[in-house]
């Protein structure tokens, strides 16, 4: 069974994941071209700790995510949940690992059943969970896991609508710890939140994970949120992963020149950094995922670019300290 | 008024108080908000969503829907007109013209049906005497002047055919197409993803320059407004609870409020394990409003005193016009 952390072995390992989505087009469908959302990405996590993902939209980050959790299924490579691997697993025995697995989302209005109540919501998830629980027992439990979020246990007979954006995203903590889950995807968790509240609801996250044990995979656009959360970040950018370094670097030592572009992007709320601050505005946009570029998927906006950049595609470099970043070219720290 | 450059003055809010008026009562979502924009300037208003800050615009446009919208008192002088006293011909020519408005989400706000170029040309038109044609071709400048490629070819496309950030400099090429004395910019970049939020901004901020023309940025982005505005106005439960510099305000915080704001954005440069601070508590509902200081029951620093006093009126903190809505001296207390 599930329930042993193996010491030693990563518990979340993905190796070399890619997802092709087939574009169709006419009547007949046949596919013409592929998206490539998720192009050969390796990552692991060890328990406890939280992996970051980070990117802009259309990265590929949520592609990853879904993999994951095997809420789709990857075209290539491997998702191995504490030494098991789960990608080719049949649908019955992954069932087991699924209360492993859980997921909260970003938007805590389109997550939640308007027409359940709060308790059923989170009486519906601890039936489909691991242990048989009397009545009485789900009362019990759902009074603690209501404690364990911060919200009221009287909150019990509202309904989603009845409550705030920081309340509907607790409860949706509430209903993916029902499980008792090991493994989290946070996709996008707080990003539809004010800034008071979604310190809060970090914090929260801190907590939770300090209290249980929890592993994340912490997918979010938001650098700031990302770097303080996660112990390890891995920016992507088309599909692939370009740097992969401890958060605490990732401000003073990052060295592919998107993640760079990406953090000089991000304004800093102190005013004296910030206006003496230089600035690398990226030109152009995105490229299509269908025709994506040839070697380097960052090389047509990248200033630092040369021929080799267009030609083979950079394979992620150990930089030391386990900092990695896949560029022919990586920038000396600033 | 604290300053005696009046020349200078572009707008000027005076004590705004819109309300909406809905079944369960009447909805305070501007109360009394004076603030005011000198020309060639970039002010910025701060809120969490709910605060007022798009109502507070959207009166001085005179967009509020009414009804249930309604603006029950204040003025609104630009360039020495009430606009709240003008009529709604009077008004159509001032929106677009002199004022105009880039929203947030720039799919929502263009017709998804008219070629980007009619809706570009529809606004020269309106605005100034000249022929389809003659519209068009200062369309295709305009679109050329916010760097888009091609402009010409571009301006034959619909909306759904371009990113969003294009879209956004479709909506800015709208802005600045009748030369606007001021751009209300309401969360401009809060739909765009971070490196084109940087490019939208710089085009913005290098428009506003160039053509000396008055922005305000309406945003919860606090890094944002760092970044490019002179000053800045805090806004809570539709009132304006502090204001001054940018670097006043991100720097010197004397309002409760604006102290907890800056707690609790997680900084890129900061050690990570410093945990934020987050503000205890939600907004208070606009619908029955305390009777006291409205940040009162999330406020860290309250006193007994708080609880007895009105409202607190915007005083003089700082050198500079810095200004605060808070009974209490807490600058010191700070970090």
């Amino acid at each position: 069974m599930s329930n042993m952390i193996n010491a030693g072995v990563s518990l979340l390992e993905v190796k070399g994941l890619k997802m092709y989505f087939p574009v169709r087009k006419g009547v007949p469908g046949k596919s013409e071209a592929c998206v490539k959302a998720v192009d050969g990405i390796s990552f692991n996590i060890p328990a406890g700790e939280t992996f970051g993902l980070v990117g802009e939209s259309g990265c590929g980050k949520t592609t990853v995510g879904k993999c994951v959790l095997r809420i789709i299924r990857p075209t290539d490579g491997t998702v191995l949940y504490n030494g098991t691997d789960i990608t080719g697993m049949s649908d019955r025995r992954f069932s087991k690992f699924r209360r492993d697995l859980q997921l909260i989302f970003q938007d805590p209005y389109g997550s939640l059943d308007p027409r359940q109540s709060v308790s059923s919501i989170l009486r519906e998830a601890l039936v489909s969970g691991n242990k048989k629980f009397s009545s009485v027992e789900i009362k019990e439990r759902i009074a603690e896991l209501l404690a364990l979020v911060g919200l009221d246990p009287d909150i019990g007979g509202r309904f989603p609508h009845e409550m705030s954006g920081g309340q509907r995203q607790r409860l949706g903590i509430a209903r993916a710890l029902a499980c008792e889950p090991k493994l989290i995807v946070c996709d996008e968790p707080v990003s539809a939140l004010d800034v008071s509240i979604q310190a809060q609801i970090i914090n929260l996250f801190k907590e939770l994970q300090k209290k249980l044990g929890l592993t994340y995979l912490f997918i979010a656009h938001d650098l700031a949120v990302v770097r303080h959360i996660a112990d390890k970040i891995g920016v992507m950018y088309l599909g692939h992963l370009v740097e992969m370094i401890d958060s605490e670097e990732l401000f003073t030592n990052p060295v592919h020149p998107y993640t760079r572009a990406l953090l000089s992007a991000v304004p800093i709320t102190s005013y004296d950094v910030e206006r003496v601050r230089q600035r690398e505005v990226l030109q152009g946009e995105v490229p299509s995922p269908i025709n994506a570029p040839s070697g380097c998927p960052f090389h047509p906006r990248c200033k630092y670019a040369t021929g080799v950049c267009s030609e083979a595609v950079p394979e992620l470099c150990d930089c030391g300290g386990g900092h990695f970043a896949a560029c022919h070219h990586p920038l000396a720290g600033c | 008024m604290e300053d005696n450059n009046l020349d200078n003055r572009l707008l000027t809010v005076d004590d705004l108080h819109t309300s909406f008026f809905t079944p369960s009562g009447e909805v305070k979502a501007v109360n009394g908000v004076c603030y005011y924009v000198d020309r060639g300037e970039v002010v910025a208003v701060v809120g969490e969503s709910g605060c007022g800050k798009s109502v507070t615009q959207l009166s001085v446009m005179k967009l509020v829907q009414s009804p249930p919208g309604k603006i029950t008192k204040g003025h609104v002088w630009f360039e020495g007109r009430d606009l709240l006293t003008l009529k709604d011909k009077e008004m159509r020519q001032v929106r677009g013209a002199e004022i105009s408005m880039v929203f947030q989400e720039p799919l929502t706000s263009l017709n998804p049906v008219l070629k980007v170029g009619t809706q570009i040309s529809e606004v020269i038109m309106t605005h100034s005497r000249c022929s389809k044609k003659e519209a068009w071709e200062k369309g295709t400048h305009a679109l050329e002047e916010v760097g888009i490629p091609d402009p010409a070819r571009r301006m034959h496309n619909y909306p759904f055919e371009m990113s969003g950030g294009m879209r956004q400099r479709v909506m800015i090429a709208i802005a600045v197409a009748c030369d606007s004395k001021l751009i209300i910019a309401d969360e401009p970049t809060t739909a765009l993803d971070v490196t084109t939020q940087a490019q939208v901004m710089e085009l913005l901020m290098s428009l506003v320059q160039k053509r000396g023309i008055s922005l305000i940025i309406v945003t919860h982005n606090l890094g944002l407004v760092t970044r490019y505005a002179d000053r800045i106005y805090v806004m809570y439960a539709g009132k304006v609870v502090e204001s001054g510099t940018a670097r006043d305000i991100v720097t010197y915080p004397k309002h409760p409020y604006t102290v907890g704001l800056l707690q609790s954005v997680p900084k890129l440069d900061e050690r990570k394990d410093t945990d934020l601070i987050p503000i205890q508590g939600a907004p208070p509902s606009l619908l029955d409003l305390p009777k006291t200081c409205s940040f009162l029951p999330r406020c860290p620093y309250a006193n007994e005193l708080c609880g007895k006093l009105c409202p607190p009126d915007l005083r003089e903190v700082g050198d500079n016009g810095h200004f605060s809505a808070c009974h209490l001296d807490i600058g010191e207390v700070e970090e």
